[in-house]
């Protein structure tokens, strides 16, 4: 079988890690429990999240007076938040549909939450146009429906109704790309699941998957042809929301560069929010073996890039400002610069501009901490390109008795300090209770990105056969037929690793995982394991099993062997993986 | 009659594909193989035929861009025109330049879900769906693969698969 891949290229899952291991690591935040600092950020959230409900219902009741609105500035913080999270939610399906369509192997860590990101964040974006309807309730007068009043229609040439049209497609797209890929991931989980509800939620959310060779075959071919779709997709949806303003005749808004110059602030924002959200988690649920640093590395290039080309894009802005030889043109973009709002272009070009050119620096885009930092402060700085492109156009209009500042009112921070507080709540959530990486695809790349295997490659072994984790596999061939039990000594084939046989029972647990000499040893606490209580310790002190260290060498024969012995919750261990556990603590 | 079929339980991808490969030489049919990730190649060596999904999602796409035309040209041209900025009002095609995100849009809106709609139903998934994967191993690190075993001599067909790298063989006879 092929599974080379040039030795120069690092491995993508750092650590031993086994098929199975890759089962265990991932479903572990599920079936674990949330830790006091979930709770914390989540209540922070949850707070935010109802200050901005509050807001909303405080926009609803007393109409659009409430924002910081004023006839000049007509146009503000809605917009700029819109674009804002519309932008940010771009990262997710460019990271699962162009790397896919390019064949990039790394995207497989993180596109499951890159896809939630997008659209939770899509979600957020779709807040601003509602509310600022005025009368939300009347949202669905943007669809093209014949009404009661009249043969009136949607206008077809306008760009706000094609935004309408390019987000909904853009959300249900990404969700339908984002669910396919999920369907044998809860169907992992629900297959390990053993509380009954959790089954049946499961259950109910992989939609009966089965993994069977055809449904495999379809999937990939769904996936691929998804990918292909959401490509242009993805650079239409802020294409599309770029002409909402390329479209107006307003100066500094009415630029050709527009499509192209959004679409890269968008991977831009996208990326950076990756890498915020991916940085605390990995910490969190412990994905450091399959997000890792050159993960993070590459994110920072590709935001190191695009951050280039929305540089360029700025420069190129005010050299057709001056070029044109249009006063009012060359007027606004001397405003943005040198004007009132100097301070947000200043730091627009700063955050963006300047802070991504220093992942030039190996050593810097490595770094952990200072990508994280670095992509806070593009996200700052993307927030102040869209602030200091909508406002700064239109403070100063053509009429200068007009001439106005803008300054939001409660309601208006409220209303955004509400949808992040909206995104953390979900993706918080989506944390605890979702498979956080594709782990189907990822053990696709096993034995030809994983560390494990790489090394078994390099050192001259076949990889057949390798797939096997003792924790779930080895002992005798069994064979039933008609309920038969017959036991087999296992044919092996050159190279394959001995498994150690079962002679049921005859030996005991310690001669294989090692006996405890109370004189020299110290017992363990081995209630610290997951799944071990005090009843299940003292039987396994019964046995002569005291120690993480001799926990932590038993595979499926001792588990089956336990079983047999304890009596007590069969599997317990297997699910629980003691081994492992035991192996962390020692 | 009774009809039973052979599950043959492997532990590792590779041993899988060469043991598809010895089975189908042994002119066996397999019935199905479950497995927990897409072990890329198997679908060819299993001789499954290439999927039309792709097909299917083209021609969805050209549905959705005449749903687009058809739609904007009633509402935009025949039933209510407007003059919109002077853009031209009583010609599809001359105003066409502005309908093309939108014919973009519902290309792609009607290509992606009807074909992964097609994909749910075909490969009968949805809500409350049962899932008929034999072994809930299949879905963490075990491949299953089942053999057609009617008339076949359950003993000889299991100490074949054993030499193929099974670990673990089970006989199903289904009452029908």
């Amino acid at each position: 079988m092929a599974h080379y891949e040039a030795p120069i290229r690092r491995p993508l899952v750092t650590g031993d890690k086994t098929y199975h291991d890759v089962t265990l690591d991932i479903v572990a935040p599920v079936e674990g429990r949330a830790n006091k600092s979930w709770w914390i950020v989540f209540s922070i959230a949850l707070v935010a999240f109802l200050w901005g409900i509050g807001c909303i219902i405080y926009t609803v009741t007393n109409g659009i007076g409430s924002w910081g609105l004023n006839k000049t500035v007509g146009w503000a913080w809605d917009i700029t938040n819109f674009v804002w999270w519309v932008g940010i939610g771009h990262a997710g399906t460019l990271i699962s549909a162009v790397l896919l369509l390019f064949r990039q192997k790394w995207r497989m860590a993180i596109n499951r939450s890159a896809e939630a990101m997008t659209i939770f964040s899509v979600v957020q974006a779709g807040l601003f146009p509602i509310i600022h309807m005025g009368r939300p309730w009347l949202a669905y007068w943007v669809l093209p429906i014949p009404n009661q009043f009249g043969s009136l229609w949607v206008n077809f040439n306008s760009p706000l109704l094609w935004d309408v049209f390019a987000i909904s497609t853009y959300l249900s797209v990404s969700l339908v790309f984002w669910w396919t890929g999920l369907l044998p991931d809860f169907a992992m989980i629900r297959d390990r699941a053993v509380k009954p509800f959790q089954k049946k939620i499961y259950s109910l959310l992989a939609f009966g998957w089965s993994g069977r060779a055809k449904d495999w075959q379809r999937f990939e071919e769904v996936s691929l042809v998804l990918a292909g779709l959401a490509t242009p997709l993805v650079l239409s949806v802020h294409t599309i929301v770029s002409f909402d303003f390329a479209t107006s005749v307003i100066p500094g808004w009415h630029t050709t560069i527009f499509p192209p110059y959004f679409v890269a602030g968008a991977v831009f924002s996208g990326f950076a929010m990756v890498n915020t959200l991916l940085i605390i988690m990995r910490k969190v649920v412990s994905l450091e073996n399959y997000i890792t640093v050159q993960h993070i590395e590459l994110m920072n290039i590709v935001i190191m890039i695009t951050g280039s080309i929305v540089g360029v894009a700025y420069i190129t802005e005010l050299f057709m400002a001056w070029y044109s030889g249009v006063e009012y043109e060359q007027y606004a973009f001397l405003n943005r610069a040198t004007g009132p709002y100097a301070w947000a272009y200043w730091s627009m070009m700063i955050c963006n501009v300047f802070s991504p050119q220093f992942m030039w620096f190996p050593k810097l885009r490595r770094s952990i901490m200072f990508s994280f930092i670095i992509s806070i402060v593009v996200n700052i700085g993307m927030w102040f390109e869209r602030f200091v492109i909508i406002v700064t156009s239109l403070h100063r209009d053509y009429l200068p008795s007009s001439w106005t500042m803008f300054s939001p009112t409660f309601v208006d921070i409220g209303i955004f300090i509400g949808t992040i507080g909206f995104f953390f709540v979900l993706f918080l959530l989506y944390a605890r209770t979702f498979p956080v990486i594709a782990q189907a695809e990822v053990k696709t790349i096993m034995k030809s990105s994983g560390e494990r295997y790489k090394k078994l490659r390099e050192s001259g072994q076949s990889l057949v056969g390798t797939g096997a984790d003792p924790r779930t596999s080895g002992g005798p061939v069994k064979i039933n037929l008609d309920g038969a039990y017959i036991a087999k000594p296992q044919e092996l084939s050159k190279g394959e690793t001995v498994i150690a046989e079962d002679n049921h029972g005859a030996e005991s647990l310690t001669d294989r995982l090692g006996s405890f000499d109370a004189a020299t040893q110290k017992a363990d606490d081995l209630k610290v394991i997951n799944g071990i209580g005090p009843k299940m310790e003292e039987k396994l002190n019964v046995l002569g099993i005291y120690t993480y260290e001799q926990v932590s060498r038993m595979t499926s024969n001792e588990y089956t062997l336990l079983d047999n012995l304890t009596g007590s919750f069969p599997g317990r261990a297997e699910r629980d993986d003691w081994a492992g556990q035991a192996n962390n603590l020692k | 009659m009774a009809s039973t079929v052979i599950h043959a339980i492997y532990t590792d991808d590779d041993v899988l594909m060469n043991a598809v490969k010895e089975v189908k030489k042994k002119h066996l049919h397999i019935n199905d193989i479950f497995t927990p990730f897409p072990v890329h190649g198997l679908d060819k060596a299993m001789g499954l035929a290439p999927t039309r999904l792709a097909i299917t999602a083209f021609l969805y796409g050209c549905v959705g861009i005449t749903v687009a035309t058809l739609m904007m040209n009633f509402i935009m041209i025949e039933d209510w025109p407007q003059n919109i900025g002077g853009k031209p009002s009583f010609s599809y095609i001359e105003n066409m330049p502005a309908f093309v995100p939108i014919m973009f849009e519902l290309t792609v809106f009607f290509a992606a879900h009807l074909m992964v709609i097609t994909f749910y139903l075909r490969s009968k998934l949805w809500p409350f769906k049962k899932a008929e994967n034999p072994d809930v191993r299949t879905t963490d690190d075990h491949f299953l693969m089942e053999i057609d075993a009617t008339g076949k001599d359950g003993e000889e067909l299991a100490n074949f698969l054993v030499t193929t790298g099974a670990v673990e063989i089970n006989l199903i006879a289904n009452e029908a």
